[in-house]
C-alpha cells in the first residue's frame, strides 16, 4: 500500500569513475539525506526496488549488471546517475565502452550531469518512485487477472 | 585437516564502492590465499588520446578518477607544461596547491567514513561525510564543481581566489579542523574502534618497500616517502614534513590519513600567506614535442604519468600508474592469512581506488 514509502535502492559502479559514486553516498548522509525519504542503501539486489547504476556500461560489467537486475524482485525501476550511464559521455569514444545503460538494461530515469549533483539524483530517485508505485498497481492488477484465470481455469477442468 | 572453500568477493559487495572481484581461498575462517581480478570499470582511456587535442585531454584526464580528479588533472598539466617549457605563473602554482591540499582533506575524510562503514560504525560514518560537506562547500564556491572542478589548464588556472576569500577559506578551515578533531579522536583513542584496527594486516617496512607500496600504506610502516617533496607546484616554498608511523597496521594507516588532514590544513593556511600577486596563467600555442615523466602525491600515493608528444594536436601515448594499482600487491599480502571478518578492513585501508587502477 505504501511501498513507496520504504523503497531500498542498491547502487553498482558500472564503469563510473567515482564522480557519482561518492555523490550517490553524499545524498545518503547527513547533509542531503535522502533516508528521510525512508530511502536505504542495501548491498543485497534481493532486497532492493531501485538499481542506481553510475558509468557506462563495458564488456566486463555488462553481465554484472543484468545479473543485478534480474535479481531484483518486481516491480523495479532503474536510474542512470550521470552522462556516463545516459550515454558514455566524455568516454564514448573508448574502444571498451558499449555506450549507456539502457543498452543492456531498460533504464526509467536518466539523471544528467558530471558528476551529476545530490540534488539531482534525489529529483531522479523521487521520480523513480512514482514510477516504482505505478508500477506496483500494474503489477498487483496483473497477479490478480492471472489468479483469476487460475481459478476460471481450474474450475473448468472441474466441470470437466 | 580442514576444508579448503573458495568463497568469491564482489564485484558486487556492499562494503565496496566500486567493482573488484576476489577470490578468497579459506580455510576454516582464515584467507589461505586471495586472488584479485580486476577489469570490471577499464574504458580504456588512454587510447583517447589520439582521438582528442591535448588542450582538450585534460577534461579526460581529470575523469580517470572523481576523487582525485584535480590531481589528475593537474599531473596531466605539469608534463605538458614541463614538454613544452611553459613557465607557468607563480600565483597558478599556488592555487593549485591549495585545490590539490584540498581534495586531499576531502578524500581522507572520505575514506574515514567508509573505514567506518566497513567496521560497523556507522554514526562515525555518516559524522565524516557530514564534515566532509564543509570541504566541498569550499571546493564548490571556488570552482564551480564539488568533485570535479574542471579548473586546471595547460599554462595555469582557470579561476582565481581573490584574497578575501582566500582569507575566509583559512578561517573556515580552522573551525572545521576543530570540528574534524573531535571525530577523528574517535578514530585515534576509541576502544572498539582500535579493537577491530590494531595488529590487523601487519606490513613491515621491508614488505612494504619491496612490494612497491605508495603513499600511507607505505608511511604507514615507517618509511618516509611523499612525492611532493621532490617540489612540484608551490610545495617547495612550504614547510612540511611527511606523516610516519611505525606499526604498519590498519590503526597506523589510518592514523597517517587523520595526521595528513591537519598537514593539509596547515599547508592551505602556509600557501594562503605566501601568495603571490599576477596572472594565474599563460597562453599557450603550438604543440608538444617530446616525452616526460610526472610524478605527484595524491591522496592514495604517488601517481606517474608518462606523456609522449611527436609534435601534432594529439599525442602519441598517454601512461598512468596510479597508487592503488602499486598497492594492490600488498592488499593481496595482507590478505593471506587474515581472518575472514577483517577483509572489508584490509582491502578498506589501502583506499582502493578501482576505476584509478583500470581507466
Amino acid at each position: 500500500m505504501f511501498f513507496k514509502k520504504s523503497p531500498w535502492i542498491i547502487h553498482y559502479d558500472a564503469t563510473s569513475c567515482n564522480g557519482c559514486d561518492i555523490e550517490v553516498v553524499a545524498s545518503l548522509t547527513p547533509m542531503y539525506d535522502l533516508e528521510r525519504f525512508g530511502i536505504v542503501n542495501t548491498g543485497n539486489p534481493k532486497h532492493a526496488d531501485i538499481f542506481v547504476v553510475t558509468g557506462a556500461v563495458n564488456e566486463s560489467s555488462r553481465m554484472v549488471v543484468k545479473n543485478i537486475y534480474d535479481q531484483m524482485p518486481n516491480p523495479k525501476v532503474v536510474v542512470a546517475v550521470g552522462i556516463c550511464a545516459t550515454s558514455g559521455g566524455v568516454f564514448r569514444e573508448c574502444y571498451n565502452v558499449l555506450g549507456g545503460v539502457d543498452k543492456v538494461i531498460p533504464v526509467d530515469v536518466y539523471v544528467p550531469g558530471c558528476a551529476a549533483r545530490p540534488e539531482s539524483i534525489i529529483d531522479g530517485i523521487i521520480t523513480a518512485l512514482d514510477i516504482l508505485e505505478r508500477r506496483l498497481v500494474e503489477f498487483r492488477k496483473a497477479k490478480s487477472e492471472a489468479r483469476r484465470q487460475e481459478k476460471k481455469l481450474r474450475r473448468y477442468h472441474l466441470n470437466d | 585437516m580442514s576444508q579448503r572453500n573458495v568463497i568469491p568477493f564482489g564485484p558486487q559487495h556492499p562494503v565496496l564502492p566500486e567493482p573488484i572481484h576476489l577470490d578468497l581461498v579459506t580455510e576454516d575462517e582464515t584467507v589461505i590465499e586471495a586472488i584479485p581480478s580486476i577489469g570490471f570499470v577499464h574504458r580504456g582511456l588512454e587510447k583517447l588520446v589520439e582521438k582528442k587535442d591535448y588542450q582538450d585531454f585534460v577534461y579526460v584526464a581529470e575523469r580517470i578518477c572523481g576523487i582525485c580528479s584535480f590531481m589528475h588533472g593537474m599531473t596531466y598539466c605539469q608534463a605538458v607544461e614541463e614538454i613544452m617549457e611553459i613557465a607557468v605563473p607563480e600565483r597558478a602554482l599556488y592555487l593549485r596547491t591549495v585545490w590539490a591540499e584540498l581534495s586531499r582533506i576531502h578524500s581522507h575524510l572520505m575514506w574515514l567514513g567508509l573505514a567506518a562503514d566497513a567496521f560497523g560504525f556507522e554514526s562515525l560514518f555518516m559524522n565524516c561525510w557530514r564534515l566532509r560537506e564543509g570541504i566541498l562547500d569550499i571546493i564548490e564556491a571556488t570552482t564551480g564543481g564539488r568533485v570535479i572542478f574542471g579548473s586546471c589548464k595547460i599554462g595555469g588556472v582557470r579561476r582565481d581566489i581573490d584574497d578575501e576569500t582566500m582569507k575566509g577559506i583559512v578561517e573556515k578551515l580552522g573551525t572545521i579542523g576543530a570540528e574534524i578533531g573531535r571525530t577523528t579522536d574517535v578514530f585515534l583513542n576509541d576502544y572498539s574502534v582500535q579493537h577491530r584496527l590494531k595488529g590487523i594486516g601487519v606490513l613491515s617496512g621491508e614488505e612494504a618497500h619491496a612490494l612497491g607500496t605508495v603513499g600511507p600504506v607505505l608511511r604507514a610502516s615507517g618509511v618516509a616517502m611523499d612525492a611532493r617533496k621532490i617540489d612540484y607546484a608551490a610545495y617547495r616554498n612550504l614547510k612540511f614534513e611527511p606523516v610516519v608511523e611505525k606499526a604498519g597496521d590498519c590503526h597506523a594507516r589510518c592514523r597517517v590519513r587523520v595526521r595528513e588532514i591537519f598537514q593539509s590544513v596547515d599547508l592551505i593556511g602556509q600557501a594562503a600567506r605566501k601568495m603571490p600577486g599576477g596572472e594565474i596563467f599563460v597562453k599557450v600555442t603550438g604543440a608538444p614535442n617530446g616525452e616526460f615523466f610526472s610524478r605527484v602525491e595524491q591522496p592514495r600515493g604517488e601517481v606517474i604519468y608518462y606523456v609522449k608528444a611527436n609534435g601534432t594536436k594529439n599525442l602519441q601515448r598517454f601512461r598512468v600508474r596510479t597508487p592503488t594499482f602499486a598497492n594492490l600487491p600488498a592488499m593481496v599480502k595482507m590478505l593471506e592469512g587474515a581472518s575472514i571478518a577483517d577483509v572489508p578492513n584490509i582491502i578498506l585501508t589501502i583506499d582502493p581506488c578501482i576505476s584509478c587502477v583500470e581507466r
